[in-house]
């Protein structure tokens, strides 16, 4: 098992980590900016090196900065959290040259499933349903208009190298095509630096349904069932929970044995995320992987009960998994809470929290950094915590959800905690009717 | 001086691996000891009435193990923070003299120090030109990025 292990990030996700490894009784390097001397992390893990000034390219995407850390505190390992480097395959591949062990896929897995139009194709040979689309990249506006009239619209083009919904049109005639490609395009190349473009049907009013899955290094995986994530804000995710409300028995089963095909057709290893969109009539089709923790993993963790980190963990340590795929036992709910104004069109909201009491009892898990006096830096993104509600039934933990909710008092800066308060008072929310698009025709001032 | 920055000398000189660091200005004098590596920092204040609105107090911060090193009393200058991570060398060789010492002028550009991180050495210049009036670091300790390495008199 690792003695030491450094965290390659900030925030929430890296005093997570800190904690199990404490469990654990292995060693924790937390690596911090100049603007985050003050941050959580930094406090609670045995060693901190700063690695940087404020902005992440300088600093928490810093490769050589990170392993120089690494290099000075003697790890032997390193956990990249979520976003940052932790599907950065090269990142990946540096590490295991210098042999210190990356908690995460080797570099192989996160290329085949980094590239949209690569993993697509992967998962369509190992059998995992993927939605009608192009075959790799557009070539030719020609081409394109062939793929929409041969697939019917409506059309959605997607950047390659694209994430967090951007880079995306939804198309719904041919007349509409070219300028929508071309904005696309443009968008693409300025957030990612490749414009390369792929067409999908557009799946109307989806589901977004993801899969969590393990893999070790002895070629196995498993699943532990899914998440439904469909209530999100331009494509960002405001509230996820488990098991899904439009889940049944043999859907669960059918999406699970694919996921844990398409994990296996990439030699896996460590947790993972198949995300699928579902249809109406229960068709799920593949969207993308995240070969990552990923935020959302406390929903897993309180129904499965099952620390994913400490898996992680122990899947990089070479600890084979017992492939038993896990069912959910109760019912979770997550609100990702952000500093954000959410009657101000969600415009971020940083400074210094000045009061701060953050809520308890039974069914009830926070995840945060934030503490009475900390100063929420402009720098990076805007989740300061991740209120958990567990309870027997779906129904005990919404009303688990909003008792907590209103407990909850953060003075200083702005929340999405009044969003949340209103979408669980939502009459779809609470029957369960909701996808990917309700958040469009929702408003605050309802 | 308020309480923070009294607060962040402490951290300062905890992670300085001085024992013993006492400032005097403006009818104002500060005292930070370290008995023995592992011992507690004590703050002693004495303070003139209308500079600060705390009562005086004995400040105990916890302290972080503190490798033994001369004292030498903070004089203020300007500091020389490390660019990059790593660990930190006085000279270019086991047998070669320190780049600088205590007392020497240096220019602005002229290499004071190497920072070796993954076998790459890197010679880390001077942003400053003045006199070094004390060198923050161990020889062949580690370093991380900011981390003052030497402080210069700049006059």
């Amino acid at each position: 098992m690792f003695k030491k292990i450094l965290i390659a990030n900030r925030g929430e996700i890296a005093l997570r980590v800190i904690r199990t490894c404490r469990e654990m009784g292995i060693k924790t390097v937390a690596v911090y900016s100049t603007a985050d001397r003050e941050s959580l992390h930094v406090r609670f893990a045995d060693e901190a090196v700063c690695i940087g000034p404020p902005k992440s390219i300088d600093s928490y995407l810093n490769i050589p900065n990170i392993l120089a850390a690494a290099e000075i505190t003697n790890a032997d390992a390193i956990h990249p959290g979520y976003g940052f480097l932790s599907e950065n395959a090269k990142f990946s591949e540096i590490c295991r040259e210098y042999g210190i062990k990356f908690i995460g896929p080797p570099p192989e897995a996160i290329n085949a499933m980094g590239d949209k139009a690569t993993a697509k194709e992967t998962m369509k040979k190992a059998g995992v349903p993927v939605v009608p689309g192009s075959d790799g990249l557009l070539q030719s506006l020609d081409e394109a208009k062939k793929v929409a009239g041969e697939i019917g619209y409506p059309v959605i083009v997607k950047a390659t190298a694209g994430g967090g919904g951007r880079g995306m049109r939804v198309i719904w005639k041919e007349e509409d095509l070219e300028a929508n490609i071309d904005s696309a395009k443009r968008e693409s190349g300025a957030a990612f630096g490749n414009d390369g473009m792929y067409m999908e049907k557009f799946i109307e009013e989806p589901r977004h349904i993801e899969i969590q899955i393990v893999g070790d290094q002895y070629g196995k995986a498993c699943h532990l069932s899914e998440r439904d994530c469909s209530i999100q804000r331009r494509h960002q995710k405001l509230i996820e929970e488990s098991p899904s409300p439009f889940m049944t028995d043999e859907l669960r089963e059918r999406m699970g044995e694919a996921a844990v095909r398409g994990a296996m057709a990439v030699n896996y290893e460590g947790a993972g995320t198949i995300e699928f969109l579902v249809d109406k009539n229960r068709n799920f089709y593949f969207m993308e992987m995240n070969t990552r923790i990923q935020v959302e993993h406390p929903v897993t963790e309180e129904v499965i009960d099952y620390d994913l980190i400490k898996e992680q963990i122990k899947v990089a340590a070479g600890i084979p998994i017992s492939g038993k795929n896990y069912i959910p036992k109760m019912h979770a709910i997550e609100c990702r809470i952000n500093a954000e104004d959410v009657f101000n069109d969600f415009r971020p909201s940083p400074g210094i929290i000045t009061t701060l009491h953050v809520p308890g009892g039974h069914g009830v898990r926070i995840d945060t950094h934030i503490y009475s006096g900390y100063t929420i830096p402009p720098y990076y993104d805007s989740l300061i915590a991740k209120v958990i509600a567990t309870a027997q039934t779906r129904e005990e933990a919404i009303a688990t959800m909003e008792r907590a909710l209103s407990e909850f008092v953060v003075e200083g800066i702005k929340t999405t905690i009044p969003f949340h308060i209103k979408m669980l008072k939502d009459e779809n929310f609470r029957a369960g009717n909701f996808n990917t698009q309700y958040l469009n025709n929702w408003s605050m001032e309802d | 001086m308020d309480l923070k920055e009294i607060q962040d000398l402490i951290r300062f000189v905890s992670k300085s691996g001085v024992t013993e660091v006492e400032i005097e200005k403006e009818g104002f004098k500060i005292v930070i000891k370290a008995e023995k590596p592992t011992a507690e920092y004590h703050a002693i204040m004495q303070q003139q009435p209308m500079m600060m609105q705390a009562q005086p107090a004995q400040i105990a911060a916890p302290a972080a193990p503190a490798p033994a090193a001369e004292p030498v009393a903070a004089d203020g200058g300007i500091g020389i923070k490390s660019p990059m991570i790593g660990t930190f060398y006085r000279s270019g060789g086991p047998d070669k003299d320190a780049f600088v010492k205590v007392g020497d002028r240096v220019a602005k550009g002229q290499v004071v120090c190497i920072i070796e991180a993954m076998k790459l050495f890197n010679e880390i210049e001077s942003e400053v030109s003045g006199t070094i009036t004390k060198v923050m670091v161990e020889n062949a300790s580690p370093v991380e990025y900011d981390q003052p390495l030497f402080l210069v008199d700049p006059s």
